[in-house]
């Protein structure tokens, strides 16, 4: 088994932001700068005591937010110096936050990725998600970013606000091609009970849901045609003769979404080990307290899941289908509805290849509306 | 207690006309009831009976007064419950007729009144809520006075929520009602008339004894039905139960059975005993019940059938009237077919399921019961739309003779709304130069669904309505199935007259699609008759359902989404691979309200 061998994936959390955007549900810590430096010294501490989970070679390392590239330089540059050497190096970064200094800074610390959190290119609609930064800014900081070599760089974008018209997505769209990034990422907006989003705009989101139905497919179909792999729900990259044989998916989120085990320090970071699943608290004092400090190297607070075979089926299921690769049904057949499964390949949502050079195994995929409807296909299909 | 001293009485009303406060302020004047042990209502037991301001079941208490014995016997408010009236009425001499001062007569007091004159009771009229400041007590008296005869002076003007003159109601019922007439050497008779069920003593029979007496411990039969039991207690009610040796001729009281099947003791049966003369002859009037409303009752959960089965048997051992037998639907899965004595009856049974036993249920839409004439000549009665044969000579439905009274200005829409429901007019009367009083011959078919409803808000709330069952008349009437997804759905067919086949068909497809949620594929849906489609709709498929993101930090949360969805989807009902909710099922019965709109 792989996990026996320790993860080849490592998440790392930073928290820090400028600002609380109101749709964000993330753990995320405002102010607070003094704490940068206690936060990371807690960090390490926990990177070195978990160790032991990690492979001897470390695939791809993935640091996210909050806006890790807000924090503190001397601490994230600690940060950086810490790490595994691994192929893949990703950070997610706020486009007011990257300077000339900071590009350096990254590289130097072994960064090979970035991932942007743009949005949208539109201000009006910048201002309803709170976001700091302006068009501007994303384009100024691709800019930056490719000055300083980065060759791998990823947009994110939320489609679906309160108030976003089809010519602005569109507009979004052609903006953020524009920019030619090897790797897009297209959420739509979910306004998450408890948040300060969801209070002001739920009304209006549910309202316009109906007229949002079709953003999906403009979405899937624009970026197919500029010649983007949708590999993945939510996820495009260039491939064939645009990524000039290089393979741009996000190898670290791959790890998830084909059920790998993963070690995630910080606050919030989860790791999932074998059947093991374990969340650390949200709390920043509490993590400071257990691991730094007099104290110093007690377990953080955590709460710990156990994963029997049947809910790591399902999830492999809820994950694998989500890819546009075929997934491998061997050792998943008991927690598949073979009655759901049959109506999903009569309605034409799911295929099910046979394999006969594979000793006949069989795998399933989602035909591009199963895909569309990937949520509904994959309740129908769980037993 | 001496014969001649033993007065046995109902108090007959208008539901909310004050009957019940009466009742317990008769308990209170004779110092049955202590003031601090004074609940409003005592009588009504139930928490539903106190909510909806009705009495459901029956019961007597024992009061004194005045060197009387008073028995009290509480009657059923509701049209629903019109044998249980006309035997708490049989088991009395006379009765307490109460009018509300600021409403006057309404039909229930109409229906209720000429039950007490069938029985051959002494009315004693009481005008209540004279201390309402809308209170008309003499036009209210004067309507009294022209339905019973008499005298304005001997109606009693009384507020029994304040007591004033309840002292005179008691006075005139010792005054006005006869003492029973029963020969206390005769073999022992007594008439049941009503029952109820104790878990730790079984079922306990409320009897009125008319000839002879009953001892504790003596064999007792039922006349009709056979059934042998011990009378292991007798006593009254005062008004929790008081043990004595012996009920005798004109007493009225209860008898602990120990049975422990409630229908093996019905209500109008005679009580004789096993010892000694038992009587040769039964007392007069008994009949069965028959349920004339039918809906199927399934659980939305299809695990909790064993609880549904098991919450029916216990609501059968107090309610003797519901009828239930197991039915299967392609769409709900297992549940009951379960047969009512009306509305009202069928929406206590429903709340009581629903509060009592804590079951989540849905019930299809109401319907009569159906008599055909099949091709090979036989009759059988049909309680389920889809056990209607497709081939058949003819179908009689069930008609009522309904009663109403409203303001004169709105007879007009009266007439309207009965002409819309297949009514057929029979006379008016003047109750008065305002009130008029409606007699019509209607399908009770078309009463079932939302009459009452649409009675009320036609005429801001100032109709009152009663009915009796005149039996069944031949009609025009069709099937209509659902099919949805190609496929029927039996708990949507429906019977109706021929003449809205179209316009009902059309209501209900049009509702449908706005209830089916959008699914993975196009959802047509059809309303046939026969093989002959008369409308048709589609749910047209949903285009997305993602779940937009997820990441390493994420996957349980968003696994346990799918499985809510999923579960979700378990609670929907499959219909040929469409998921149908449950208040699809119930579409049907809003269908007039969402006409008007």
């Amino acid at each position: 088994m792989i996990h026996n061998a320790g993860a080849r994936h490592l998440y790392v959390h930073l928290p820090f932001c400028v600002h609380r955007c109101g749709y964000c549900d993330f753990v995320t810590v405002v102010g607070r700068e003094a704490q940068h430096g206690a936060y990371v010294d807690a960090l390490l501490s926990e990177l070195a005591r978990e160790s032991g989970s990690l492979a001897g070679a470390v695939d791809t390392v993935f640091i996210g937010g909050g806006t890790p590239t807000f924090t503190d330089p001397d601490a994230l540059r600690r940060v950086l110096a810490a790490l595994p050497s691994a192929a893949e190096v990703t950070v997610e970064a706020n486009p007011e936050t990257v300077t000339e200094e900071l590009a350096v800074l990254l590289r130097e610390g072994g960064v090979n990725r970035i991932s942007l959190g743009a949005q949208t290119f539109a201000p009006r609609l910048l201002d309803v998600l709170e976001r700091v930064a302006g068009p501007d800014d994303v384009r100024r900081a691709v800019h930056t970013l490719r000055d300083a070599f980065f060759d791998n760089i990823s947009l994110d974008l939320i489609y679906g606000i309160p108030g976003q018209e089809p010519s602005d997505l569109d507009t979004d769209l052609a903006e953020a091609l524009a920019l030619a990034p090897e790797h897009l990422s297209l959420y739509e907006l979910e306004a998450k009970p408890g948040t300060r989003f969801t209070h002001a705009w739920g009304d209006e989101l549910v309202r316009q849901s109906e007229a949002m139905e079709g953003y999906f497919e403009r979405v899937v179909e624009t970026l197919t045609d500029a010649g983007y792999r949708w590999y993945e729900t939510a996820n495009f990259c260039l491939s064939g003769d645009q990524a000039a044989g290089r393979d741009l998916r996000a190898h670290h989120n791959l790890g998830y979404w084909q059920g790998r085990d993963y070690l995630g320090v910080g606050i919030g970071a989860v790791s999932t080990l074998g059947e093991q699943r374990r969340r650390n608290g949200a709390s920043i004092g509490r993590y400071i307290n257990a691991l730094g400090g007099s104290a110093g190297g007690k377990e953080p607070p955590r709460e710990l899941e156990q994963l029997d075979p049947l809910t790591k089926a399902q999830e492999r299921l809820m994950l694998g289908l989500r890819l546009d690769e075929p997934l491998a049904l061997g050792g998943l057949e008991h927690a598949i509805d073979r009655g759901g499964l049959e109506r999903m390949v009569a309605g034409g949502l799911a295929v099910v290849h046979t394999e006969c050079d594979a000793g006949d195994e069989q795998s399933l995929s989602l035909t591009n509306r199963g895909r569309f409807l990937g949520g509904g296909v994959t309740a129908e299909l769980l037993a | 207690m001496h014969q001649s001293r033993i007065r046995n009485f109902s108090i007959i009303a208008h539901i909310d006309h004050g009957k019940s406060t009466l009742a317990d302020r008769i308990l209170e004047l004779t110092d049955t009831v202590a003031d601090r042990d004074m609940r409003e209502q005592l009588l009504d037991s139930m928490d539903l009976e106190r909510e909806r301001g009705i009495t459901i079941k029956a019961q007597a208490v024992r009061v004194a007064w005045k060197g009387h014995q008073l028995n009290l016997i509480d009657t059923p408010g509701h049209v629903d419950f019109t044998y249980e009236v006309s035997r708490s009425l049989q088991a009395c001499e006379g009765a307490v007729l109460v009018v509300d001062a600021a409403q006057g007569i309404e039909a229930q007091t109409l229906a209720n009144a000429y039950l007490a004159i069938e029985n051959n009771l002494e009315i004693v009229p009481v005008v209540n809520k004279i201390d309402l400041p809308s209170a008309d007590p003499d036009g209210a008296a004067s309507e009294v006075t022209q339905l019973l005869g008499g005298d304005a002076a001997d109606v009693v003007r009384i507020s029994a929520k304040t007591g004033i003159n309840v002292d005179q109601v008691l006075d005139a019922i010792v005054e006005r009602i006869a003492a029973p007439a029963g020969d206390p050497d005769a073999p022992a008779r007594a008439l049941i008339f009503d029952s109820s069920y104790d878990q730790y003593r079984g079922v306990i029979a409320f009897i009125r004894v008319v000839d002879g007496s009953f001892e504790t411990g003596a064999p007792l039969r039922a006349m009709a039905l056979g059934t042998q039991f011990d009378a292991e207690e007798l006593g009254f009610m005062s008004p929790s139960r008081v043990p004595v040796q012996a009920l005798v001729a004109g007493e009225v009281g209860y008898v602990i059975t120990g049975l422990k099947d409630v229908s093996a003791l019905r209500v109008g049966d005679t009580l004789t005993t096993r010892r000694g003369a038992a009587a040769k002859e039964p007392l007069p009037g008994y009949k069965e019940v028959k349920p004339m409303v039918f809906a199927g009752l399934f659980p939305s959960d299809s695990d909790e059938y064993p609880e549904l089965r098991d919450a029916l048997e216990r609501l059968k051992l107090n309610d003797a009237a519901l009828f239930y037998e197991p039915e299967t639907s392609q769409a709900l899965g297992f549940g009951f077919r379960c047969g009512f004595l009306g509305l009202l009856h069928m929406e206590i049974v429903r709340e009581r399921l629903e509060r009592e036993f804590d079951l989540d249920l849905i019930v299809t839409a109401p319907n009569v019961a159906y008599r055909v004439l099949e091709r090979n000549g036989e009759w059988r009665e049909v309680h389920n739309p889809s056990e209607m044969p497709a081939e058949l000579e003819e179908v009689e439905e069930p008609y009522i003779r309904a009663s109403i009274i409203v303001p004169k200005e709105y007879v007009g829409t009266i007439m309207e709304l009965n002409n819309e429901r297949r009514g057929t007019f029979d006379h008016l009367e003047y109750l008065s130069p305002e009130r008029v009083h409606l007699i019509y011959e209607l399908p009770l078919a078309e009463v079932v669904l939302d009459y009452y409803d649409q009675l009320k808000s036609r005429t801001r709330g100032y109709a009152s309505f009663d009915y009796d069952l005149s039996g069944f008349q031949s009609g025009k009437l069709v099937r209509v199935d659902v099919l949805v997804g190609g496929e029927p759905v039996d708990a949507l067919s429906l019977i109706i007259h021929r003449e809205f086949a179209y316009d009902r068909g059309r209501l209900l497809v049009e509702k449908l699609r706005e209830e089916i949620p959008r699914q993975m594929f196009d959802v047509p849906i059809q309303a046939a008759i026969g093989s002959r489609v008369i409308a048709r709709e589609t749910v047209k498929a949903r285009r997305k359902d993602v779940l937009a993101k997820c990441y390493g930090g994420d996957i349980s949360r968003k696994r346990k989404l799918l499985e809510k969805q999923k579960k979700g989807k378990k609670r929907m009902k499959q219909v040929g691979g469409v998921e149908v909710p449950q208040e699809a099922f119930l579409a049907v019965l809003n269908l007039d309200g969402d006409k008007k709109k």
